[in-house]
């Protein structure tokens, strides 16, 4: 009798203790997002895509339960988004990292995930050295050499012989210039020239003005989404460029659907690289989109299929490793995992952890009287050509 | 005041300042407290001593001198720069860091200090936003050195003399960042407690009138704000070398109005409000962005209404004047 009070107690005493309330058969997700700020609108769309999966689901991964702690980062601010990691890991006991929507913040939690040993999704940030900071990192978004290389070897191929490049004066911009630059030449096209913007506010008509007067084939242009596309389209307008005469070139921001309905009617022809748009045709994609639709009523853009695929990958590693959270089952399962995803066949490049998906080349074009983006050519299995090209 | 009474009363005076206080010693013993009974939260106490830091420093120019600064986080990140690149560079050992990043820090406040004397009030807020956004935008356009918008890469703080390794518990990270802060504000506390010091207050109160009594208020403004971007900039430091990351955000204006507001609510011209005001934010912060991650700001903004509708010269002058009525019945 004495026993079995005393393993009663000890019994009670264990289940104050917080580890122990961490249940069989539950995995423990841990999201670090922007949920507050100017990103805000991008961390409501990859926790929107998640949730949809989960589900689409019935709330279980890889069979176990799922438990999510959501953290704010409140925009771009490494030092907190670290400190969020490392407290997810330490007080919450959390299996898995994941979000992850801004490089900077992505970086400093990398650290986190490997000094902890924890899988670690990355869904959107797109500078391509980040999953080398962390051996159990894997990412479902892009990345910016993968969708800007295609794009003008692609260019270079359909006529384009001289391109203007214009790009926002940060990371992604850069990279953004970098890796265009670097194929277009090496295709054999010409770079007559190329400016950083500021990132605050640009006035483009002065930008957009001297692209006009070196009369570029094509002109490269990469900007932050949000209010900017709007401003873009319409120095186009008052300068006089015209998407259907001087080839327009952009990554999928400056062509998404917000940023066409600020624009409009001067956006029709622009072409840009992506590797999603809910007008993509395919059974899965538009099951995706009315399921989307009838859940947030709005379309999702490729923040949503971001977190819609790293669950998805998260889904794939714990049923193939048989329920194991610890981050070498789970990224030695996750490396190599293939599946269809809305977006198309995607998997995660073994060597790498990265993603290798279809790159999507789309124009836009007015369809029953809306502007909408219409694929003209695709690239199955692109491979991160950054690292393509570390390994060398 | 019964300065004038005999020619040791000023001596006295001063003593009767500095002498610590029974609640003074029992604040600082309860920030050894999270060791023992909140070891996961030690991360965040560290962050939090080290914006407490930040926030002491704003409050000598603020609180004591009054000059309004928006532009604050410019020697923060000075300081957090310094560190940052000379352990990316190499030379990763964090108290001679701290050293650097002061001196980087206080270069930069001594320089912007010869324009800073000359203005009050309105004109300041306008100069120092000014100045730091211009530091801003230099860091962004310096890509090369600061590593710009993706942030600085490669920081790895060596262990704490030669011995403690900076933990992923944040153990270090908190004895670290607790002890510079409680030297800086001893030294703080020694400072405003001096003759220099009440002649800081003097120079708040009535700037022209002060250099009549032999006070030059240009002078002090000087030296002043030159100790205090020194102290903002080991604070930056801090952060750099305990958390090994470090973006252009740590100059940013968000920054220093994140930091106005905590000075605000712990109550600005108290040595402890800046410290207070760092707690009770970065705590009010970190349970409502747990327990509601996308309209937290909400309750931080009613958190701040509530404050300052009710205790206008924030949380410890309402405590002060709670005191002193207690006192008088």
């Amino acid at each position: 009798m004495k026993r079995l009070l005393l393993a009663g107690v000890g019994l009670f005493a264990a289940s104050l203790l917080p580890a122990a309330s961490h249940a069989q058969g539950t995995v423990k997700i841990g999201l670090i997002l922007p949920y507050s700020g100017q990103f805000a609108d991008t961390a409501t769309q990859i926790d929107d895509g998640i949730k949809l999966y989960l589900k689409q689901h019935g709330n279980k991964l890889g069979g176990m339960n799922v438990e999510i702690v959501r953290k704010d980062t409140g925009g771009i601010n490494p030092p907190v988004a670290k400190r969020l990691a490392e407290e997810l890991v330490t007080r919450d006991n959390v299996d898995i990292l994941a979000g992850f929507a801004l490089t900077p913040n992505a970086l400093a939690a990398a650290e986190v995930s490997a000094q902890a040993k924890k899988f670690m999704v990355v869904m959107n940030a797109a500078t391509a050295i980040i999953t080398t900071k962390s051996p159990y990192m894997a990412r479902t978004s892009f990345t910016v050499p993968q969708v800007n290389e295609t794009l003008a070897t692609w260019a270079e191929k359909n006529g384009d012989k001289s391109a203007y490049t214009m790009v926002t004066d940060y990371g992604p911009g850069i990279d953004a210039e970098t890796a265009f630059q670097k194929a277009f030449s090496a295709a054999g096209g010409s770079v007559v020239g190329s400016v950083r913007m500021a990132v605050q506010n640009p006035d483009f008509s002065a930008y957009v003005q001297r692209a006009k007067d070196l009369n570029p084939q094509s002109i490269f242009v990469m900007i932050p989404g949000g209010s900017q596309p709007g401003a873009f389209g319409k120095a186009m307008a008052e300068r006089g460029i015209d998407p259907r005469k001087t080839e327009v070139l952009g990554q999928a921001e400056i062509a998404d659907e917000h940023a066409l309905a600020s624009m409009g009617d001067v956006a029709e022809g622009i072409i840009t690289s992506g590797n999603y748009d809910y007008n993509l045709d395919n059974p899965m994609n538009k099951e995706f989109v009315k399921d989307y639709n009838a859940d947030y009523n709005r379309n999702p853009d490729f923040f949503s299929v971001g977190g819609y695929d790293g669950t998805h990958l998260i889904d794939i590693a714990l049923t193939k490793d048989g329920g194991k959270t610890d981050g070498d089952s789970l990224i030695a399962a996750a490396k190599g995992a293939s599946w269809d995803s809305p977006r198309g066949p995607m998997s995660i490049d073994p060597e790498t952890r990265d993603v290798i998906e279809t790159v999507y080349i789309r124009k836009v074009e007015k369809v029953n009287d809306k502007l909408v983006n219409v694929t003209i050519a695709s690239f199955p299995n692109v491979k991160d050509p950054f690292k393509a090209a570390m390994q060398k | 005041m019964a300065l004038t009474r005999s020619f040791d009363a000023p001596g006295l005076y001063f003593q009767s300042r500095t002498r610590w206080r029974l609640v003074e010693i029992v604040f600082w013993l309860a920030t050894l407290l999270p060791f023992a009974l909140l070891p996961d939260y030690l991360i965040l106490a560290s962050q939090i001593a080290i914006t407490a830091l930040f926030a002491l420093s704003l409050d000598l120019i603020l609180g004591y001198a009054g000059i309004v600064s928006l532009g604050h986080a410019a020697f923060f990140g000075v300081g957090a720069y310094a560190a940052g690149l000379l352990s990316k560079y190499g030379w990763g050992e964090p108290i001679t860091g701290l050293l650097a990043a002061s001196i980087a820090a206080g270069i930069v406040g001594y320089a912007t200090s010869f324009v800073i004397c000359r203005f009050r009030h309105l004109a300041l807020i306008m100069l120092t936003l000014g100045f730091g956004l211009m530091l801003e935008e230099l860091a962004n356009s310096a890509g090369w050195l600061t590593g710009g918008f993706d942030g600085l890469q490669g920081i790895e703080t060596w262990k704490l003399f030669g011995h403690f390794e900076f933990d992923l518990y944040g153990y270090v990270a908190y004895a670290y960042s607790l002890a510079v802060l409680f030297i800086l504000f001893v030294f703080a506390r020694r400072l405003i407690h001096s003759p220099f010091g009440l002649s800081l207050r003097g120079i708040r109160e009535n700037y022209v009138r002060m250099p009549a009594i032999g006070a030059p208020s240009r002078a002090h403004i000087r030296t002043i704000y030159t100790i205090s971007a020194a102290m903002a900039g080991i604070a930056g430091a801090l952060l750099a070398q305990t958390t090994e990351t470090l973006s252009l955000d740590s100059l940013g204006f968000e920054r220093s109005a994140e930091l106005l507001v905590i000075l605000v609510l712990g109550g600005a011209g108290r040595l402890y409000g800046g410290l207070v005001g760092a707690m009770i934010y970065m705590i009010a912060r970190d349970r409502f962005s747990g327990v509601e991650p996308q309209y937290w700001y909400f309750w931080i903004g009613v958190l701040l209404v509530t404050v300052v509708m009710i205790l206008p010269n924030g949380i410890l002058g309402g405590l002060a004047k709670l005191a002193a009525r207690w006192s008088r019945s």
